[in-house]
């Protein structure tokens, strides 16, 4: 904001060139900083999420660019098959001769595509699922968080493989119905974030001023919950590597001939002990990409947490 | 206090008929189960598949077909028949609730010590070598997927059994086939021995994540005031740790717990699977697999009771941590 006021200054030809704000003619030397700044340099002191940030970053950049250079697709089949990891192949080879490398690749890409959608889809949903509950109350509130517990009274693994058995294995599918299922946990928050927002004095003043229900809800509310639901989103990218990885092992996740990290792992379980790199190359990155997403969620509720603003750092 | 029990599970027959009713939708939608006979080379007669379709009630519309299954729940506790029909539902599923709630409960206990324990200490020496080791591991334990861990650990006990020479840990099922020790003992021995392994699995999952939260509640505790008075008064530091401190810090860790069985129960599923139990979650995959949905429903309600029983006795946990509570 302050460098765009100070250019805008200059261009329209004032004479004196105006610095930044916070010159030496202010009595305190601060520079301004909107929400957005301050909650990134807090999140830039968090070292291991900024850590994690940077090894996330590579990982998606291996799944989705790693394809396109690799020698290797992961349909095809090689000469050499049950090869433990070597140069020419990195994770080695299953026993059909895939490349383990190029397989792990293609897994990678499809479960971070599930992740990432569960957890757009369970944000979006629960987003507008508890802000009607938090905002008009009454009725509306009952029957959507009773629906919610009933949901979350259910083991949500067994929901998805009951629904999932028909769906083929599409991995929209599956990000669809996970997403679905992980909603109702986003709503509970977000319906309480929105409960005591709604009651405060600001809310209040543009009800006032006569805004209407979706002005304050787009640009009062939504707002101000964002951090609950930005720091929700990051924790179920975690949790929806998982559920697709347990719901491919019970057989009702992606279906070959694709692949994902999970349905690797299966494929491998039996092969434990005589071929032990197809078991634990698609592990490890499901670990890493689970822990790295926990760090930056982490580092994200540090950030954004309003009750952090209390310094200036 | 029994009045209040009572009331509770009178409260929560809405919910399980709710999710009964949320649960036969999405099955009855899910698959058709008579889809192998139809299916079948050479074709089935047209007279078997209408035989089939009137003995599971498929003949007549849903909500008549959900009354009917409630209604002989409730009268006969009849789960209604099975795809299989040398299956009875409510047989099978009681042999299998005993063999899996041993699991369930066995593990949540181990990991609810473990969890507390790990979790205070964490607390009292925050940013101390044996906190980040702590944090470490409980990190890595909720990024890692069940399963894999599951796979690992019975591969390392296969491994292990080999290199000794002897069975030392049963890797499959959850009792031996036959036992040479035919005495009671023996029998205890036996499903003991074979539950090492999957308890582990299963306590692990939930350990870690209870042992974060038993942390954060112990921190919050330790720095409160009410804390700060009774050190200054000169209680004893053990004294003001447990009795004061540690009390309180576990009224959260009662909720989450029971908030967790649910998701747990999910976990139990796939444990199950890895070590070949024939427990509830076998029930479940083999009942979704045949779009068996009595079995389906079955399951479902048994799973249900179990996480209002455990929600259950988290409220009246609340009432001996809490002595604010009351229930009259």
């Amino acid at each position: 904001m302050s460098e765009m006021r100070a250019s805008s200054v200059t261009t329209s030809g004032t004479p004196q060139p105006t610095s930044v704000t916070g010159g030496s003619d202010r009595e305190f030397n601060v520079k301004e900083r909107s929400q957005l700044q301050q909650a990134l340099r807090r999140f830039r002191r968090h070292r291991l999420a900024v850590a994690s940030l940077v090894l996330l970053i590579f990982i998606v950049l291996l799944a989705f660019v790693g394809p396109l250079v690799w020698k290797y697709q992961y349909t095809d089949i090689t000469p050499d098959n049950s090869q433990p990891p070597s140069l020419a192949h990195p994770f080695g080879t299953d026993s059909l001769g895939h490349d383990g490398f190029a397989q792990v690749l293609r897994g990678l890409q499809q479960s971070i595509k599930v992740a990432l959608c569960i957890a757009l889809v369970a944000t979006t949903l629960g987003v507008v699922w508890g802000g009607i509950s938090g905002y008009y109350r009454g009725l509306a509130d009952s029957v959507l968080m009773r629906l919610a517990d009933l949901i979350l009274t259910i083991p949500a693994i067994a929901l998805a493989a009951a629904l999932g058995s028909t769906s083929g294995g599409a991995w929209w599918m599956i990000a669809l119905i996970l997403g679905g299922l992980s909603a109702p946990l986003v709503a509970r928050a977000v319906r309480g974030v929105v409960l005591s927002l709604r009651e405060q004095e600001f809310i209040e003043a543009a009800r006032a001023l006569g805004a209407s229900d979706s002005r304050i809800i787009l640009r009062h509310l939504v707002p101000n919950a964002l951090a609950v639901v930005i720091v929700y989103a990051t924790l179920l990218v975690a949790a929806g590597i998982l559920a697709e990885t347990a719901l491919s092992y019970v057989g009702f996740g992606v279906q070959a001939p694709d692949t994902s990290l999970g349905l690797l792992i299966t494929a491998a379980q039996s092969a434990v002990q005589t071929r032990p790199w197809l078991f634990y190359f698609p592990g490890l990155f499901i670990i890493l990409i689970a822990l790295t997403v926990n760090f930056i969620g982490d580092g994200l509720r540090d950030a954004l947490d309003p009750r952090q603003t209390r310094q200036r750092r | 206090m029994l009045a209040y029990v009572i009331r509770r599970i009178f409260v929560s027959i809405p919910i399980l008929i709710g999710s009964t009713i949320l649960v036969f939708i999405m099955v009855k939608f899910s698959g058709d189960p008579l889809e192998p006979l139809k299916m079948r080379n050479p074709p089935a007669p047209r007279q078997t598949i209408l035989n089939e379709e009137h003995r599971l009630g498929l003949d007549q519309p849903i909500h008549v077909q959900y009354l009917n299954w409630l209604k002989n729940l409730v009268l006969h506790g009849d789960f209604g028949p099975s795809v299989h029909s040398n299956t009875n539902i409510g047989h099978e599923l009681g042999g299998r609730l005993v063999v899996s709630l041993r699991l369930v409960l066995i593990s949540v206990l181990i990991a609810l010590i473990f969890a507390v324990i790990t979790g205070v200490v964490s607390a009292v020496k925050q940013y101390s070598a044996t906190d980040y080791t702590f944090t470490f591991t409980g990190f890595l334990f909720l990024a890692m997927p069940t399963f894999w861990f599951a796979i690992l650990l019975k591969s390392a006990a296969i491994s292990y059994n080999q290199a000794i020479g002897t069975q030392t840990f049963f890797t499959i099922g959850d009792k031996s086939p036959f036992l040479t020790d035919d005495s009671a003992w023996g029998h205890v021995k036996d499903i003991a021995g074979h539950m090492i392994l999957p308890t582990i699995v299963l306590g692990l999952v939930s350990y870690a994540a209870w042992s974060r939260f038993q942390r954060a509640s112990m921190l919050e505790v330790l720095n409160s005031d009410y804390v700060r008075l009774a050190r200054a008064k000169g209680l004893r530091p053990r004294r003001v740790l447990v009795r004061h401190a540690l009390r309180t810090a576990l009224i959260p860790l009662t909720t989450v717990t029971a908030l967790d069985i649910a998701a747990l129960l999910g976990s139990t599923i796939i444990t199950e699977r890895v070590f070949q139990w024939h427990g509830l979650g076998e029930f479940f995959l083999d009942s979704v697999g045949d779009h068996d949905a009595n079995a389906m429903l079955g399951w479902l309600l048994i799973s249900a009771l179990i996480v209002i029983l455990f929600n259950l006795v988290a409220d009246l946990l609340y009432g001996v941590l809490d002595p604010r509570i009351r229930y009259e």
